[in-house]
């Protein structure tokens, strides 16, 4: 059984200019152990959809299963079992990072000795130690989100929410605070995570749903999905003397494994299925004809290109 | 109970998080030390021939503790704006903790927070030659700690339902001087003219002036009292009543 499953998920809110519907009909599945993800632009409804998976807020339509248990109707045994991290995660900053985690595991009706060994257990596992113990007004943006994280398993969830997880950090502390989702799914926690980079959904989502405009665009694993658009482009630089080019160009459109070949200054694009079956197999074309190679140049499609075939428009621009 | 053990685990977080930063303590209490230090004085040529055994701050100081209640309390509500934007609110939401229990820890941190400053006031106001009878000065405090919590149970609502400072201060700035200066809080408003003395019957508040300062005076049959009393619990039932219900609403 998955660990999330919703059918026409729906939430729609009275605005003074009418009806504004955030999520139309979402159908999802969320699979035990995986590191999911929700990408799309801001204002996609990302945030909103995970808001009524985590019981947060109410949703106007649709039904969905949450951790075994009825969504509306039990939303109570919902909250027991997840563990919820929003964009600004709710950290006192007041107080030090052990004594919220000693208090959020008490929330979650730990004993006292119970909640202390806890917080001892989750503040070496999200490396803690050197701060632990200093109020939280003084930790950097990366030690706390971190802390965030762990007051979110405080009470050893099945299933972690992450709100935005790494905006607004710099490139060591999120490339730190990937290595420790991926320790947490490696440990059998589930994660279903928002994000609107790009780069986050391709290295660190098992799996993935494109959203935009209140809507689910593409699902699938990141490798899938670039899959689907268009293939590799591989880009090669010849020598241009005595239309080297376009004889080039004649002897490989005439391969099988080339779907589309454009030429395009001094330089020729490739369309192919897979860029590292087939770079073999134009070196050895060339070579046997005597062209000389100088740049030569393999390109993965993004998660751009799929959202871009999708909806038209490039994430990228958006983000701008 | 749940409710119980949750709002207790809340309050001693928010009392310890309270005592790590005691300049709070002092800062509600800034404004009425003030009066008692730099304006009591000027009280003492101007009120004369009060009842044997009292003087000017036996009139003045039941005022200026209603003010620390008043102030005190009214402005909580910032302290629940900055713990809705650092998603401390939304953090319990998703835990199992009783809905209440965030309110109730909170108002009963403010009660106990208010006691101390009632003290400290009152012990100031000793200090300075107050005279006073002793059991009405105590009975005074069962008086203006509900009160407080009322206040401050609907700073709470108030900043939930508006989200920011920026709507909350001048809506706290529209109603709180009136309030003050209609209190009779400064001056008895036997001083005032008859429009005035109307007025102030709107506002509470100078129900539970008038009533701590017979209780000042030891005059524990004037009328005063039983409305002062009746007047708070009425109010700070409904303000628990209603806070809740905003905090059950928003924290659903």
């Amino acid at each position: 059984m998955s660990i999330i499953e919703t059918t026409g998920l729906t939430k729609s809110f009275k605005t003074r200019r009418g009806v504004v519907e955030a999520v139309k009909s979402v159908d999802m599945k969320v699979e035990e152990g995986e590191i999911f993800g929700f990408l799309g632009p801001n204002g996609a409804g990302k945030t909103t959809t995970m808001r009524m998976l985590s019981t947060l807020m109410q949703p106007s339509g649709g039904r969905a299963s949450v951790v075994g248990y009825d969504l509306l109707k039990e939303p109570g045994r919902v909250r027991e079992r997840i563990g919820y991290v929003s964009q600004a995660g709710g950290v006192d900053i007041a107080i030090s990072g052990r004594e919220n985690l000693v208090l959020q595991g008490r929330l979650y009706r730990l004993s006292a000795a119970r909640a202390k060994d806890r917080a001892q257990e989750l503040i070496v596992a999200l490396q803690l130690e050197e701060f632990a113990d200093r109020a939280a007004k003084t930790y950097s943006g990366g030690q706390k989100r971190r802390l965030d994280i762990a007051l979110g398993m405080a009470h050893q969830p099945p299933l972690l929410f992450l709100d935005e997880p790494t905006t607004g950090l710099d490139p060591q502390s999120r490339a730190h605070l990937w290595e420790e989702v991926r320790k947490l799914r490696n440990d059998g926690t589930t994660i279903f995570l928002t994000t609107h980079y790009l780069d986050e959904a391709d290295a660190l989502c098992d799996r993935l749903c494109i959203i935009d405009n209140g809507m689910i665009v593409a699902e699938g694993t990141p490798d899938v999905l670039k899959r689907q658009v268009a293939g590799d482009v591989i880009t090669l630089g010849l020598e241009t003397h005595n239309g080297a080019l376009l004889q080039a160009q004649a002897l490989l459109g005439k391969q099988s494994f080339v779907k589309e070949i454009q030429v395009e200054k001094d330089q020729l694009r490739l369309y192919v299925e897979r860029g590292e079956q087939a770079l073999p197999l134009i070196l050895r074309v060339l070579d046997g004809a005597g062209l000389g190679l100088q740049t030569i140049a393999l390109a993965r499609p993004s998660l751009d290109d799929v959202f871009l075939r999708q909806t038209g428009r490039s994430l990228r621009e958006e983000a701008a | 109970m749940r409710l119980i053990t949750d709002t207790w685990l809340l309050f001693t977080n928010y009392v310890s998080s309270t005592l790590r930063q005691p300049v709070w303590i002092i800062v509600s209490l800034f404004t009425p030390i003030c009066y008692l230090l730099l304006f009591a004085p000027l009280l003492d040529k101007m009120i004369t021939g009060g009842a044997p055994g009292t003087n000017a701050l036996t009139s003045f100081t039941p005022g200026v503790v209603v003010m620390l209640g008043m102030f005190g309390s009214l402005f909580v509500g910032f302290s629940i704006i900055s713990d809705l934007r650092a998603g401390i609110v939304e953090r319990l939401r998703v835990t199992p903790v009783s809905r209440l229990a965030p309110l109730l820890a909170r108002a009963l941190r403010d009660a106990c927070l208010l006691l101390v400053q009632c003290v400290v006031l009152l012990g100031l106001a000793y200090l300075m030659g107050l005279k006073a009878n002793l059991g009405g000065v105590l009975l005074s405090l069962v008086l203006v700690i509900p009160m407080g919590v009322a206040l401050a149970s609907v700073s709470y609502a108030l900043g939930l339902i508006l989200k920011s400072e920026d709507a909350f201060a001048p809506l706290l700035n529209f109603f709180v001087t009136p309030l003050l200066l209609l209190s009779g809080i400064l001056l008895p408003l036997t001083l005032a003219p008859d429009w005035l003395q109307g007025a102030a019957k709107i506002s509470p508040f100078y129900y539970v002036v008038n009533a701590t300062r017979a209780l000042f005076i030891g005059d524990f049959n004037d009328s005063s009292v039983w409305i002062g009393f009746l007047l708070v619990t009425v109010l700070a039932i409904l303000a628990v009543y209603w806070a809740a219900s905003v905090f059950r609403k928003a924290t659903a």
